[in-house]
């Protein structure tokens, strides 16, 4: 296989608040010989609020975005579910709407620069899915999760809307499960692996937010699981920071590790503990570190 | 013509009769031109005449046999009942649109659909001439305006994908934004103004979204009710009904971090929308984050910037002074 080369769009959450995503995901990328070039230009996508305030603007910004990955010629990859919907977005209505398209490009133009819809953008999971191949991941594992009931929570913006999403069905989803058993983990079955964790009404409304993450962590927990894990730090922040407050809300204890995708994979692959990054987590997670 | 044998695992449940709800296991020979709504014909007809659903048109516009199959929202005179077997396999569970509202079977109590329905009052309003001379016409543009929100047949499909309205009674729902919106759009309307501002109420208005995309993924007409509820939510700026609170000023923030840094600043967003007073609320899991190097103790102070920086920041800054066109 020749050497996989992506551009890496970090968003926000790994530079600030989660550090342990983007370390652990830079981990996996040198264990895996995947060649990252990372995106120094990129600004936020919006997070799916810009779009409330400004819809144009959104576009304008994460065509810019996308601008430098084309400039490189390469396949854009993200490491955050929410990203990865916004990025898709913009590429989605530009690519069908040669009149936005062409309006954006005015603007584009007075900072020299131009949108043409000629890169890919996916999501690290299914970059290691598609072109890593879960086969080929397999023989990299050192340290098997097998002693580990992990439960795949998918994150919405990674599933919905699934025309955006092709690869997976958006009511039974499966490569984040997959991926689980090609590091030889049981994958919990449960009912909220599809399911909103509630962080985008987090500030407004923080009550429905923590339920709808505390009916998913239940769940999870019902079914025996040791661990969630997701491929969305926006999901991870939700459930790792405020378990506390959902235990409080819901009356029910909903301690348990949430882990990044990329974490679970390095832990697999015998990445170190500085790499993974447990210690960043709010809730208890450093306890499934294997001992040196 | 194919066939093959499909196993149905049915919601069956009488509220007047059953203490709970059961599922009962019907095999079928399913042929490949029979609808969803072929089967529950032959439950009744073929199995047990007491299996109660609701339907009427059979043409996918009275909105009456809308029901789930394995979890996706669907209308049973629409879906080709092998295309479901491809999607779930050839077991495949049917379950009311909501099952803490079945009344009997598929059958649900719904009229918090219509509650909803009813709250952004669904008609044109305006001052009717008695004797007009002439149509009230729109133009081919004003009409496009609309999208496909008129194509809604309140199935309900959205409404009880939507988690939000499992855990707010006031929240207003997709279906009733789709309205909403497709009124509030109208050029003939005359309360767009009122419109928005009811939209705009947190507990029942478009901020309480979690923008899933459950309903996105429900709609039978491929609506898309989330791009009406971010139409509504952009209009507000647009036409000056957005008040200052914590969710405009979190969607506005992000103008304000990105100008300033590239990327977001996660702890100025939350200052910002909050306001320093409402910050109390999050001391707790601030002191949490600090403890385990999520954030630095100063984050957030106006005369501190500990955020990265995008390279190129002043293309950034320059396309949001030429591209911005709301304010708050």
């Amino acid at each position: 296989m020749s050497q996989l080369h992506y551009a890496l769009y970090t968003g926000c959450t790994a530079k600030q608040s989660t550090p342990e995503l983007l370390s652990s995901t830079l981990a996996v990328a040198a264990k895996l010989d995947i060649e990252l070039t990372n995106l120094e230009e990129a600004s936020c996508c919006g997070a799916s609020h810009l779009q409330d305030f400004d819809p144009f603007l959104s576009h304008v910004l994460n065509a810019r975005n996308i601008c430098y990955a084309e400039k490189l010629g390469l396949t854009m990859v993200t490491i955050c579910n929410t990203c990865q919907l916004n990025l898709a977005m913009t590429k989605e209505a530009l690519d069908s709407d040669p009149a936005l398209k062409a309006r954006v490009n005015e603007k584009l133009k007075e900072v020299g620069l131009e949108y043409k819809g000629t890169v890919a953008i996916k999501h690290f999971l299914y970059a290691l899915i598609d072109d890593y191949t879960l086969e080929a991941i397999s023989q990299k594992v050192t340290t098997p999760l097998s002693h580990f009931n992990i439960a795949p929570f998918y994150g919405c913006h990674n599933i919905r809307p699934s025309h955006l999403h092709k690869s997976e069905n958006p009511y039974v989803p499966n490569s984040l499960d997959n991926l689980i058993l090609a590091l030889e983990g049981k994958a919990v079955d449960y009912a909220s692996k599809n399911k909103c964790c509630g962080f985008h009404v987090e500030l407004q409304a923080n009550h429905t937010s923590e339920i709808l993450a505390g009916n998913a962590m239940i769940d999870a927990i019902d079914n025996n699981a040791d661990m969630v894990v997701t491929p969305c730090p926006l999901c991870h922040l939700k459930m790792d920071t405020y378990q506390d407050n959902i235990s409080k809300t819901t009356g029910r204890d909903v301690n348990i590790p949430i882990l990044h995708m990329p974490q679970m994979v390095a832990l697999a692959l015998g990445c170190s503990a500085d790499e993974i990054g447990l210690k960043y987590h709010v809730s208890k997670a450093t306890h499934i570190m294997p001992k040196a | 013509m194919h066939t093959k044998k499909v196993t149905l695992k049915v919601f069956r449940f009488n509220a007047k009769t059953d203490y709970l709800p059961y599922y009962k296991t019907y095999e079928l020979e399913v042929s490949d031109h029979e609808v969803m709504l072929d089967l529950l014909n032959r439950i009744k007809w073929e199995h047990d005449g007491s299996f109660s659903y609701r339907r009427s048109c059979r043409h996918g516009i009275c909105g009456a046999c809308g029901i789930k199959v394995n979890g996706k929202s669907i209308l049973a005179c629409k879906e080709n009942a092998f295309e479901m077997t491809h999607l779930f396999g050839d077991e495949l569970i049917l379950e009311p649109q909501s099952k803490k509202r079945a009344i009997k079977d598929m059958i649900i109590d719904k009229s918090d659909f219509w509650a909803k329905h009813e709250a952004v009052t669904p008609y044109v309003i305006a001052d009717i001439d008695e004797h007009p001379e002439h149509e009230n016409q729109i133009s081919q543009a004003q009409l496009a305006q609309m999208l496909d929100a008129d194509y809604c047949i309140q199935c309900g499909a959205c409404h009880y994908a939507c988690p939000v309205i499992e855990v707010n009674d006031e929240f207003f729902g997709p279906a009733a934004f789709v309205a909403a919106y497709r009124f509030a759009i109208d050029s003939r309307d005359n309360a767009t103004h009122e419109r928005l501002e009811a939209t705009a109420q947190m507990g029942q208005g478009v901020w309480d979204c979690v923008k899933c995309f459950e309903c996105q993924e429900a709609c039978p007409k491929d609506i898309a009710p989330i791009e009406k509820i971010t139409r509504l939510h952009a209009m507000q700026f647009e036409q000056k009904v957005a008040v200052s609170n914590v969710a405009t000023r979190h969607a506005e923030g992000f103008v304000r971090s990105i100008k300033k840094h590239g990327f977001l600043d996660e702890a100025d967003i939350v200052v910002y929308s909050e306001g320093y007073l409402g910050m109390y609320k999050h001391l707790t899991t601030a002191y949490k984050m600090i403890k385990a190097g999520k954030i630095h103790w100063n984050d957030g102070f106006p005369w501190v910037d500990n955020v990265p920086k995008s390279k190129n920041l002043e293309e950034i800054q320059k396309l949001i002074e030429i591209s911005q066109t709301n304010k708050l």
